[in-house]
């Protein structure tokens, strides 16, 4: 059973990401990925192209990273240690997709695991990489499966391995699966669990495009961001940027989806800048007798936003600028009857739990934050918690701790409160007896 | 549940287990004998990497694969296939959620908790679940036929509320469709 999308075409021109996906949605075999034109950018790429002319091609498509961070591909590359002064070194693809909320790197894995290898080649020839790890989550099973078997085979037709392609470039790839915790997803967490440690977080500088695994130059990036490698390479950095049509700066599609209360929860590919307007009518709009109260734009470490602001395009640069972040931009939808305390509750409880303890901000902080959303969801809260979960919000904010985790964790809880005050003051104790009120619904609703 | 004990519970054991490890010169532990088979799949992984270490995530896999969870002879026995201390494989083990560092049910029941599942479900399904088994997350049954855990997003937050079953990914489940789904893991 796959994701439902909301459109679908065959056109690789409007469609790099989906247009070789199959009508039944099973797996596109080597066979038919070649048929689609699949690695034919590479093909053209290693005959054609240096690896500065690739990566001046990603630069122009402004590709932006489609992890969550939104840093250009192009300029991430540009930076990698490349030369005789440096070991040849690794391209880590992050396949760890837990993000509350995103569902879309799973669709690219488990259909067409040959994009991603196409990608990730192209993406090694351009770094002076010559070894590849796909860091798959445990639960993916039958993308593992599928990785395999697309390993399997582009190793037998030559297209991994010494002599890519009959070039002079060597490039093999592994599969590494995980373990749980969704920490592995921060890249240099992955790259110590990559090695086999426990996955804490490294501290930067150096970069890991310095200095990643075991010591060498490794460049990592999302599953979706390498996917749209192989289209910018044969297509052109021109062509992918101007996929945005007008609508956003950051160029090309961008996998999108809807999940939450709507009457058709699923993925499609759009131009980047799409609103979330556009989406929600793709999937249906709300379920009947439901109002949209509030969305999340992309994962639980976005910021929450409004009705009013269902027409902003989704980009890195708006959305940033309406006090939320991209993310991975999959919507969330919270119905009007659907309490934001108990939300923003069940969010700081993942925080904390999936918290890797090396920080006190992180390690301390959001347990203690998810106890007074606790608190507060039973109306049992005191005077003081808001602004005591405020000023928690604030201490483990950016650059106060050692990785993006608990910043993530941090704008949710700060947005649920500027917007939806007044349902966390109805969980104080106190102010509910003075009102005479009923206490407010607890759960999910 | 309380907060500063990870949900899964294995690292509650796994303090106790560490200080055996470190302390105890209990002979019993060395009984544990990897199969050939398991010792060819970690040696086979081991030429993935650039170091045996590496592989050390992998190996835990390869043994809970076959044995439902990880003993400390089997902390032993990869430590020594790996040629790295054993408390260092016990840290790892212990650090990452998915390894079990005490026996489960013959079927490991993950329940989504993320946000997109609390709001299509989630407490609902996870209380029929507790219903229908008598255990709470992080318990096993008596019979040994299920454990129940707690999982991240499962990346199926369209198909909500989800949960995976074994390899199996279920969703959208229903409270009522509960009984039903857990009556084909016998
Ligand atoms: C706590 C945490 C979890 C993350 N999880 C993921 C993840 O599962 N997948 C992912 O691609 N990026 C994840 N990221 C972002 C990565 O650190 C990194 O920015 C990204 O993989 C880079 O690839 P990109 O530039 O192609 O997006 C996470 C970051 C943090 C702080
Ligand atoms: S912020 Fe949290 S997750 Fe990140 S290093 Fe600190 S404790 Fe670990
Ligand atoms: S939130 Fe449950 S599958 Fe994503």
């Amino acid at each position: 059973m796959s994701s439902h999308l909301f459109s679908t075409s065959t056109n690789g021109e409007t469609h790099p990401l989906t247009y070789r996906l199959r009508e039944d949605r099973g797996y596109v075999d080597l066979d038919e990925f070649e048929q689609k034109d699949g690695y034919e950018a590479l093909r053209t790429t290693l005959r054609e192209l240096s690896p500065d002319e690739l990566i001046d091609n990603m630069k122009t498509a402004n590709l932006r990273g489609r992890g969550g961070a939104g840093f250009s591909a192009g300029v991430k590359w540009s930076l990698t240690a490349r030369g005789d002064d440096h070991p040849r070194g690794y391209i880590a693809c992050n396949a760890d997709e837990m993000e509350p909320g995103t569902f879309k790197d799973r669709l690219l894995l488990e259909e067409t695991p040959h994009l991603l290898i196409e990608g990730m080649i192209l993406a090694g020839y351009a770094n002076n990489a010559y070894r590849g790890y796909i860091f798959l989550r445990s639960e993916y099973v039958l993308a593992a499966q599928r990785i395999e078997r697309a390993l399997a085979e582009a190793r037998k037709a030559g297209i991994l391995g010494s002599r890519v392609c009959d070039s002079d470039f060597d490039f093999d790839i592994f599969l590494h699966t995980g373990a749980g915790r969704y920490i592995c997803g921060e890249e240099t967490a992955l790259i110590n669990s990559l090695e086999g440690r426990r996955a804490n977080p490294r501290s930067k500088p150096p970069f890991p495009g310095q200095s990643g695994a075991w010591g060498r130059p490794t460049v990592v990036n999302n599953v979706e961001t390498l996917c749209n490698v192989p289209a910018i390479a044969l297509r052109g950095g021109d062509w992918y940027q101007s996929l945005s049509g007008g609508r956003s700066d950051d160029g090309g599609t961008k996998l999108y989806g809807v999940s939450g209360r709507v009457k058709r929860p699923g993925l499609v590919e759009m131009p980047m800048g799409t609103t979330a307007g556009e989406l929600l009518e793709l999937a249906g709009g709300m379920r009947d007798g439901l109002e949209l109260k509030t969305w999340l734009p992309g994962g639980g470490s976005t910021g929450f936003l409004l009705p009013e602001h269902l027409d902003l395009a989704l980009d890195f640069d708006t959305i940033g600028g309406a006090g939320s972040r991209l993310g991975t931009g999959l919507l969330a939808v919270v119905a009007h009857n659907q309490s934001v305390v108990s939300l923003t509750r069940n969010l700081e409880d993942f925080f904390a739990r999936e918290s890797c303890g090396w920080c006190t901000p992180c390690r301390d902080g959001l347990p203690w934050a998810a106890r007074i959303l606790h608190a507060l969801e039973n109306g049992e809260g005191e005077e003081g918690d808001i602004e005591l979960l405020e000023s928690l919000a604030s201490n483990i904010g950016p650059g106060k701790t050692f990785c993006a985790h608990a910043p993530g964790a941090a704008m949710p809880l700060e947005t649920a409160i500027k917007h939806f005050r007044h349902e966390f003051e109805a969980g104080i104790r106190h102010r509910q007896r003075e009102a005479h009120a009923e206490p407010i619904p607890v759960g999910s609703v | 549940m309380d907060m500063n004990t990870p949900a899964t519970g294995n690292t509650r054991v796994s303090k106790a287990s560490q200080s055996n490890l470190i302390a105890s010169s209990d002979n019993r532990m060395h009984d544990f004998v990897l199969s050939d088979e398991e010792r060819h799949e970690i040696e086979h992984e081991m030429t993935h990497y650039e170091n045996p270490r590496a592989a050390s995530i992998g190996a835990l896999k390869t043994v809970q694969r076959r044995r439902g969870w990880v003993s400390d002879g089997a902390v032993i026995a990869i430590s020594d296939v790996l040629g790295i201390p054993a408390s260092d494989v016990e840290g790892v083990a212990t650090f990452y959620s998915l390894i079990f560092r005490q026996p489960v049910g013959r079927h490991v029941v993950l329940v989504c908790d993320s946000s997109s599942c609390h709001l299509t479900g989630h407490d609902e399904l996870r209380d029929a679940i507790s219903g229908e088994l008598g255990i709470g997350p992080g318990q096993t049954t008596e019979d040994d036929r299920f454990t129940l855990l707690p999982v991240c997003c499962l990346g199926a937050c369209d198909r909500g509320p989800a949960l995976m079953i074994d390899d199996d990914l279920h969703g959208p489940v229903e409270p009522n469709e509960v009984a039903a789904l857990l009556e084909r893991y016998s």
